[in-house]
C-alpha cells in the first residue's frame, strides 16, 4: 500500500462525510469543508491564470529574459493591453470606477463582433433551418408522412412554442389552443431536462460513494465491497453522533424564568 | 392529522437516507444491467474506429472536479480507444479547475497502456498536452487558424515546434475531429466557433444535465455524436468493451430512479388525497 496515497484518499474520504453530513443538518465540519473547497478552487484558479495566462502571454512577450525595467527588447506593444488590464482595477475605486469602462468597452466590442455573427448563424438560423428542411425532404421525397413523423412533431413542437411566447396577440380562441400545444412540449422537454438531472446528481453521489469504498479497499486489505460499505455506514453513524454531540454542546441553555 | 397528511409534512432526511440506502445496498449486490447502445454514443465510437492509424484528434476536457463523476468515466473509455487504435491526441483542457485531471487521466491512461497492455505511450510521439489558456472561445479561434497562436507552449512548457508529433500540424485542419467532454456552457464556443467557423467534425460527452438541451445540434448535423452524462458513458465502456465505474453505477442508477418514482407516487397521490379530504387548500 503506498502511504501516500492512502493518507490523501482518506483526506478526501473525510471530506465527502463532512459534505454529505449537510444533508442532515448545517454542521461545523460540512462548513469547514466547504470553506476548504472554496478556497483551495480559487487559489487553483488564481495560479493556473497567472503562469498560463499572464506569465506566457503579456510577461514573457515584454521582457525576454532581460531585468524588469528593460521592455524594449521584447514586443513592447504589449504594454497597451497591459494597460488595459490595469485599468480594470480601477472597479474596486468609487470615484474611478469610470476608468475601468474604457477596458471594459475595449471587450465587449471585440467579444461581440466575434460572437453575434457565429451565434446567430449556428444557434439560430442553421436550427431554424434545418427544423423546416426536414420537413420539406419529407414531403418532396413523396414517402409517407409517418416515415417523418418526428420531424413534423419537432416541427409542429417549435412553432406552438413559439407561439406560447408570443404576447402581441392574446392567447384566446386558436391563438390560445396552439400556445396550450406549445406548453405541453414544453413540458415535455422539461421533463427530459429533469430526468437527465436526476441522474447527473445521483452519479455524484454514486461516484463519492465508490471512492469511500475503493479508499476502503486500499486501506484494509481488499476485502471487497459488503464490507466497506458497512463501514460507510458506520463512518456515516459516528458522524452523525459526533454532530448531534456538538450541537448538544455548543446550545444554548434557555433561560428559567422565576 | 391523517396519514397522507403526515407523508405530506415528512421529513425531507427520510427521503436522502433512504435514496442513500438504496446506492449502498445496490453497490453491494452483483448483478447485470443491461445497457443498450444509443445511436448517438455508437456514431463516436464508430468515427474512431474508422480512423487509420496516425491520424490525429483533438481531445477537449474542459471540465472540472464538480462534474469528474460523470466526465472522467467518458474520458478514459475513449483516450484507450484512441491510443489502441494508435491515432495520436491532441488535448486540451479550457476550464481552469480541469488541467489537473487532465493530466491526471493522461498519466494513469500511459500508465494502463503500458502495465495492462505492454504498449509504450510515448509523451510528444502518441499524445500531447496542450494545457489551459483562459477565454475559450477567443482560444478555439485561434486554434482555428494556428494552435501556437494560444499554445506556443505545452502544459510543461516545452515548445510546440520541438514536440514531434506536432510538426506539421497547424490549425483544425490537421486533425480529423474534435471530441470535446465538458461539463461547462463551453460547449457552445466550440460548435458556434469550431464546427461553425472552421467547420470541424465535433462529438460532444455531456453531464446529464445538459445533455437534453444539446440533441437539437445532433439533429442539425453541427455535432455526430453525443454522450450524456452517466449513461452516455457505460454505453461507451461496453462499446470498448471495458467495463469500468460508469457501467457499475449505471446499475444503481436504475434502482435509484425506482426509488424517486416511488416517491413522486406516494407524493402526488398523499397531495390528492389530503386535498380531497379538504386539508389542504383547493
Amino acid at each position: 500500500m503506498n502511504w501516500d496515497t492512502f493518507l490523501w484518499t482518506t483526506l478526501g474520504v473525510g471530506l465527502t462525510l463532512s459534505t454529505f453530513s449537510f444533508l442532515y443538518r448545517d454542521n461545523p465540519f460540512y462548513r469547514f469543508s466547504e470553506s476548504l473547497y472554496v478556497g483551495v478552487s480559487a487559489g487553483y484558479f488564481s495560479m493556473i491564470l497567472w503562469y498560463n495566462g499572464l506569465v506566457p502571454t503579456l510577461i514573457d512577450r515584454l521582457w525576454v529574459g532581460q531585468p524588469w525595467w528593460q521592455i524594449w527588447g521584447g514586443k513592447w506593444w504589449y504594454v497597451i493591453p497591459g494597460i488595459l488590464g490595469l485599468m480594470m482595477w480601477f472597479r474596486f475605486s468609487k470615484k474611478k470606477s469610470w476608468i475601468s469602462r474604457y477596458p471594459i468597452a475595449f471587450y465587449l466590442g471585440i467579444a461581440t463582433g466575434a460572437a453575434i455573427p457565429l451565434e446567430m448563424q449556428n444557434r439560430v438560423n442553421r436550427q431554424m433551418y434545418d427544423t423546416i428542411r426536414s420537413v420539406f425532404e419529407t414531403i418532396n421525397s413523396g414517402q409517407s408522412v409517418f416515415s417523418g413523423i418526428n420531424d413534423l412533431i419537432i416541427f409542429v413542437g417549435v412553432l406552438c412554442g413559439l407561439f406560447y411566447f408570443f404576447f402581441s396577440l392574446a392567447h384566446k380562441g386558436p391563438i390560445g389552443g396552439v400556445a396550450k400545444v406549445g406548453i405541453y412540449f414544453l413540458m415535455v422537454g422539461f421533463g427530459a431536462s429533469f430526468g437527465y438531472t436526476v441522474m447527473g446528481r445521483i452519479s455524484l453521489f454514486i461516484q463519492r460513494v465508490q471512492y469511500v469504498r475503493d479508499w476502503f479497499d486500499m486501506g484494509f486489505g481488499g476485502s471487497g465491497g459488503a464490507a466497506a460499505i458497512v463501514w460507510i455506514i458506520i463512518l456515516l453513524m459516528v458522524l452523525l453522533v459526533l454532530l448531534e454531540i456538538i450541537r448538544q454542546v455548543t446550545k444554548k441553555p434557555t433561560q428559567q424564568t422565576t | 392529522m391523517d396519514f397522507f397528511s403526515k407523508l405530506i409534512g415528512l421529513d425531507r432526511r427520510w427521503v436522502f437516507l433512504v435514496l442513500g440506502a438504496v446506492v449502498v445496498i445496490v453497490l453491494l449486490l452483483e448483478f447485470p444491467t443491461p445497457i443498450r447502445i444509443n445511436p448517438e454514443v455508437k456514431s463516436v465510437y464508430d468515427f474512431v474506429e474508422g480512423l487509420e492509424p496516425g491520424s490525429y484528434v483533438h481531445l477537449a476536457l474542459d471540465y472540472d472536479p464538480g462534474t469528474l463523476a460523470e466526465m472522467h468515466p467518458m474520458t478514459y473509455a475513449i483516450m484507450e480507444q484512441l491510443l489502441a487504435r494508435k491515432i495520436k491526441i491532441i488535448m486540451t483542457s479550457l476550464s481552469p479547475n480541469g488541467p489537473g485531471m487532465a493530466e491526471e487521466a493522461m498519466l494513469n491512461i500511459m500508465d494502463s497502456a503500458r502495465i495492462l497492455h505492454g504498449r509504450e505511450v510515448v509523451y510528444g510521439q502518441d499524445i500531447v498536452f496542450l494545457g489551459y489558456k483562459p477565454y475559450p472561445g477567443i482560444v478555439i479561434l485561434s486554434m482555428g487558424q494556428n494552435y501556437r497562436i494560444s499554445f506556443p507552449n505545452d502544459y510543461y512548457n516545452t515548445p510546440v515546434d520541438s514536440i514531434p508529433m506536432m510538426q506539421g500540424v497547424i490549425n483544425f485542419d490537421n486533425v480529423e475531429g474534435v471530441i470535446l467532454i465538458t461539463g461547462t456552457s463551453g460547449v457552445d464556443f466550440w460548435i458556434a466557433y469550431a464546427n461553425g467557423r472552421y467547420n470541424v467534425r465535433l462529438a460532444v460527452g455531456l453531464t446529464g444535465v445538459m445533455a437534453a438541451d444539446y440533441y437539437p445540434y445532433l439533429k442539425s448535423g453541427q455535432i455526430f455524436g453525443l454522450m450524456g452524462g452517466m449513461l452516455g458513458a457505460a454505453e461507451y465502456e461496453k462499446l470498448v468493451n471495458k467495463l469500468g465505474p460508469a457501467s457499475e453505477a449505471m446499475r444503481v442508477q436504475v434502482w435509484t430512479h425506482v426509488a424517486i418514482i416511488v416517491f413522486i407516487l406516494i407524493g402526488n397521490i398523499s397531495y390528492f388525497v389530503s386535498r380531497r379530504k379538504g386539508g389542504l387548500g383547493k
